[in-house]
């Protein structure tokens, strides 16, 4: 990463350019990612411009000018780059800038010189703009003019997206090294930490941001990542809590001053909106928040506050939403909540601590939820995807560009992923059957090479090593909770109300889901002789790139071993 | 990585297992799935460098690799496109209660089977057209009434509890039953299927059994209308309701209609049961295989009767019969009885006759023997012969007396008929009937 190393002297940070708000990180000589703050001291700067006179604020400043100035403020603007005017959900921008249409492009008529003339800013200039504002706060924290980032983008964005957004930032003078997605560069941020290990791991990474929510399912096979499904909710965001305070304290204003109608204005609106969002921020932290607008309408200040239940009482469909969003997508991978492993939040929204307890309840125990409510070693949700592209882009920062491109090539991305686990059986208490021991896990990407070692019956002697293909099946067990039965039924007796009884009745029977593995086709037998008393078999699974097995079994400190190989399946139409 | 460590132990190599090598490659690999792994990490950098520097790559391997990934994200796809009735562009969002929430979303041929994620998508693609910043930008004026009217659907559509309430009262779904001359007409199936899969929709219990065909077991056409019989239903009138009014001045007023409101959603769901029931009714009285069943039971039943009653008579006639045969042969044997018996009285008579004709001779042979004396018998040697020959009449049984009589019939010589005697005498004693020294004169 520095300047020495690079090809022309490169020096590099990682990016996360959001709809709502941008974050810059580095990675120290330690090798440790950080984000780095504004001079106002913002790590997370919201992605808004704003020009008064002439004079270009952004971030923090750009954002209270929301209220005074929203014609000239341009805001969530990040979604509409390389993308056509009809393509665009303008909604986001109603108290901003609106979005017009230029040459069939997204453009913003705003009045950004000290003329009285409105100029129309296409969105590809207005990012430029951006990205060179957030490249001179690193310049001036690192002391070195940066030139170089990685970029965390939405799993959407498309190639005509990221070719805007490559312009946009070379226009800034910064050459983007790579596009990361957003759920990877929040594994990576994880996965990166000291001590962390290389599992195999299936991980959700939810990003809760402030306009839309995304989530992705990701296998994780030692450190190496596949997208498994994703999920895109432009109607679960951030903005909606800010709109349920906001309908509140309207609402709590208007019992006061009977004939104003803060939503009726769009300044007391505008006003509305940036305090709710800073109580929602300080819900996250504290029990219960104060809000206080000055002159919020007709000239009448107002302050509330409002504690944490209630805002939680409030946003109960969003929380529901949220989760749901989150199982429909474990669904679309195929999966069922008992193969996840890993729940990641990400983004600002995902600091409240309703969201991850909601979901932590409705995954099985021993789910990682990696949140700053569930987990205290948890890594600020905000910062995760500019973690993670800091630590990309110090790993790529001594590559030549051309070296870099070659590696994002298909034939080298697209791999083939083992359809069904690998695993090997060992005896369980049904002898005939024997019980299925994975040794590599579905979906993973091959080569791949596997050791593990088993232990073998206690007299040692001759033992069978048999390699099959296992397949995994949820077992469901209805299970009748007699306890609960009973105190239904005895509610019944004392009780009238009808209401009661039926939700009563509706969950006295209880499930109770399992993980079983089902043997599939033998790959392969081999014999292990005389294995010692007490000793140990150690079984390598050696899978080619063409599917090819080969496998050696050998016991723990013996030398010599079986090996033997198998041939790879027949190809299918081409496929590599 | 680091090696896996399986507590679990391996089998024992079975016996008569054997292989080159103690190697046995069975099976191949499954067909794998092509995805893309993500170029991010330093083990992907690894994964990168073994396998660009194995291959030299052509444009042609590049698109095809690509076009063998397994596509993770979703192209808008067409399920959702629908044309827009130009009648309900114009809509105002003011009368939200009555528009088809489907229809403006352009679902209108999915309804309450529609899921979330078409909803999300059908809204967003909607947004993209109708957006009032999408309007003014085409030049037309701002009138974001239909867009309203988009949002208020996806509003309702999104909240499972408001869609529920929407689907209870979406008449777009509703199919109407067809009428008993229709249905009579033939086609039962095909006309009440669609009608009770729509009703299905409300029913808590999911999967709803299906109404089947012709070939439908009896037991799965009760277990049917058993289900539509005890429907446990969802529908709720919520949606319907009047407007409560929201200020805190007329509290009685918005407590009387929070009541009338109430007492609406009893009455309709009452008359909705009702409703169901009548059309379950209906549908059972016009269902041919309720018939048929009947018929069959009936069938059945009436078999059983028949049987019953042929073997009664069966039965009957035999019992009659055997009787009959029964007096019969009692009378025969009867007659037969009484001509013996006549029979046996005459040859009675008859053999009495012939034993005293025969004794006579026996008697007279005796005499004519002169007693078995030389020369003239005294008295008392007549006397003991008579004795004897009375004796021996007496032991032996009229048939004997008749063959002994033929003997001495003729025989005029006193020794011949002392012989014939002795013959009789010595023959009585072998059968034990005479025992020694009592015949003492024909020994």
């Amino acid at each position: 990463m520095s300047e020495e190393d690079g090809p022309a002297s490169r020096v590099a940070i990682g990016l996360s350019f959001g709809n709502t708000n941008s974050s810059i990180a580095y990675t120290s000589a330690e090798g440790k990612a950080e984000v780095i703050a504004n001079e106002e001291g913002d790590r997370q700067i919201p992605s808004i411009l704003s020009y008064v006179d002439g004079e270009q604020f952004q971030g923090a400043q750009a954002k209270a000018q929301l209220v005074r100035n929203a014609k000239n403020t341009v805001a969530y603007f990040r979604d509409f780059l390389g993308q056509e005017f009809k393509d665009i959900d303008p909604t986001p921008c109603h108290q901003s800038a609106h979005p017009i249409e230029k040459d069939s492009q997204v453009a913003f008529s705003i009045q950004d010189t000290e003329s009285e003339d409105v100029s129309t800013v296409s969105v590809s200039e207005i990012t430029t703009r951006h990205i060179r504002r957030l490249a001179v706060s690193a310049s001036d924290f690192l002391g070195k003019t940066v030139n170089a980032a990685v970029i965390t983008v939405p799993t959407n964005f498309s190639d005509a997206q990221k070719e805007a957004l490559r312009k946009a930032a070379a226009d800034a003078n910064i050459e983007v090294l790579q596009f990361i997605s957003e759920p990877i560069a929040a594994v990576l941020a994880y996965d990166a930490r000291p001590g962390a290990s290389l599992s195999d791991k299936v991980v959700v990474v939810a990003d809760f941001g402030g306009t839309r929510s995304d989530i992705a399912i990701i296998g994780s096979r030692g450190g190496i990542y596949t997208v498994l499904a994703t999920a895109h909710d432009w109607d679960v965001s951030g903005t909606k809590f800010d709109d349920k305070l906001m309908e509140f304290f309207a609402k709590e204003f208007m019992k006061k001053h009977k004939n104003e109608d803060p939503t009726k204005n769009d300044r007391a609106l505008a006003k509305l909106r940036l305090e709710s969002e800073a109580v929602k921020k300080a819900l996250s932290l504290g029990a219960s928040a104060s809000f206080s607008v000055e002159s919020l309408s007709g000239g009448y200040d107002f302050t509330n506050t409002i504690n944490r239940t209630r805002f939680e009482l409030l946003s109960t469909q969003i929380f529901a939403a949220m989760t749901r969003l989150i199982l429909q997508t474990v669904e679309k991978a195929e999966l069922d909540p008992l193969d996840i492993t890993d729940i990641i939040l990400a983004g600002g929204t995902s600091h409240i601590p309703r969201i991850a307890n909601n979901i932590k309840n409705s995954f099985p125990e021993g789910v990682n939820v990696w949140a700053p409510a569930t987990k205290s070693d948890a890594i600020n949700p905000s910062e995760l995807s500019a973690r993670g592209a800091a630590i990309q882009a110090s790993l790529i920062a001594d590559f030549e560009m051309e070296n870099i491109k070659e590696s994002c090539e298909p034939v080298v991305t697209v791999t083939p992923h083992l359809k069904h686990a690998l695993g090997v059986l060992c005896i369980s208490g049904d002898v005939a059957q024997g019980k299925f021991q994975p040794l590599i896990e579905a979906d993973t990407p091959t080569p791949i090479r596997r050791t593990a070692t088993i232990t073998t019956p206690r007299e040692g002697g001759d033992v069978l090593v048999k390699i099959v293909e296992g397949s995994r099946h949820i077992k469901v067990n209805k299970v009748e909770n007699p306890a609960k039965a009973n105190g239904a039924t005895a509610k019944e007796a004392d009780s009238d109300d009808s209401s009661e009884e039926e939700e009563d009745s509706d969950n006295d029977e209880e499930e109770t889901r399992e993980k079983v593995w089902h043997v599939g086709k033998v790959i392969a037998e081999l014999a292990v002789k005389g294995v010692k008393k007490g000793g140990k078999v150690e079984v390598q699974v050696d899978v080619r790139p063409d599917l090819a097995v080969s496998i050696i079994a050998r016991e723990v400190g013996a030398k010599g071993g079986v090996r033997g190989s198998v041939e790879a399946p027949k190809l299918e139409n081409g496929s590599a | 990585m680091a090696t896996a460590q399986i507590q679990l132990p391996l089998p024992v190599l079975p016996t008569g297992w054997s292989a080159e090598k103690d190697f046995k490659s069975v099976n191949s690999l499954s067909t794998p799935v092509h995805r893309e792994i993500e170029p991010v990490g330093p083990h992907f950098l690894a994964h990168a460098r073994r396998k660009r520097h194995k291959r030299t790559f052509s444009e042609d391997e590049r698109i095809q690799a690509a076009e063998n990934v397994k596509k993770v994200e979703d192209v808008d796809d067409g399920d959702i496109s629908e044309t827009e009735d130009p009648v309900m562009l114009q809509r105002d969002a003011k009368d939200w209660k009555n528009q088809d929430h489907y229809a403006v979303l352009g679902l209108s041929k999915y309804r309450y089977k529609a899921t979330e994620d078409q909803i999300k998508r059908a809204h967003r693609k909607k947004v993209l057209r109708h957006h009032p910043d999408k309007k003014a930008a085409s030049g037309s004026n701002e009138d974001d009434s239909f867009f309203k009217c988009i949002q208020k659907a996806t509003e309702v559509l999104l909240d499972p509890v408001k869609r529920r309430q929407y689907d209870s009262v979406d008449e777009g779904a509703d199919r109407e039953p067809p009428s008993k001359k229709e249905t009579q007409k033939g086609n039962f199936f095909k006309l009440w299927a669609p009608i009770f899969e729509a009703e299905g929709r409300f029913s808590k219990k999911q999967p709803v059994p299906k109404l089947g065909n012709d070939k439908s077991t009896k037991q799965d056409v009760e277990s049917f209308y058993d289900f539509w019989y005890n429907f446990d239903s969802w529908r709720s009138f919520e949606y319907q309701d009047e407007d409560v009014p929201d200020d805190n001045e007329s509290r009685d007023q918005r407590r009387h209609i929070e009541r009338k409101n109430n007492n609406a959603r009893k009455k309709k769901k009452t008359e909705d049961s009702a409703r169901l029931r009548k059309l379950v009714d209906t549908a059972l009285d016009l269902d041919e295989r309720i018939k048929k069943f009947k018929q069959q039971e009936h069938a059945q039943k009436n078999k059983k009767r028949i049987e019953k009653e042929a073997e009664a008579k069966r039965a009957a006639e035999e019992a009659v019969k055997k009787k009959e045969e029964d007096e019969k042969a009692a009378k025969e044997k009867e007659a037969a009885d009484k001509a013996a018996k006549v029979d046996g009285k005459k040859a009675k008579e008859a053999a009495k006759n012939a034993a005293k004709k025969n004794k006579r001779v026996v008697r007279g042979a005796v005499k004519d023997a002169n007693y078995f004396a030389t020369g003239d018998a005294s008295a008392s040697q007549i006397d003991s012969v008579l004795n004897d020959v009375d004796l021996v009449i007496a032991k032996i049984d009229n048939e004997e007396l008749a063959a002994l009589t033929a003997n001495l019939n003729g025989k005029k010589d006193a020794s011949a008929i002392k012989g014939v005697f002795n013959e009789e005498v010595a023959r009585l004693k072998s059968a034990g009937k005479i025992k020694d020294g009592e015949v003492k004169s024909m020994e």
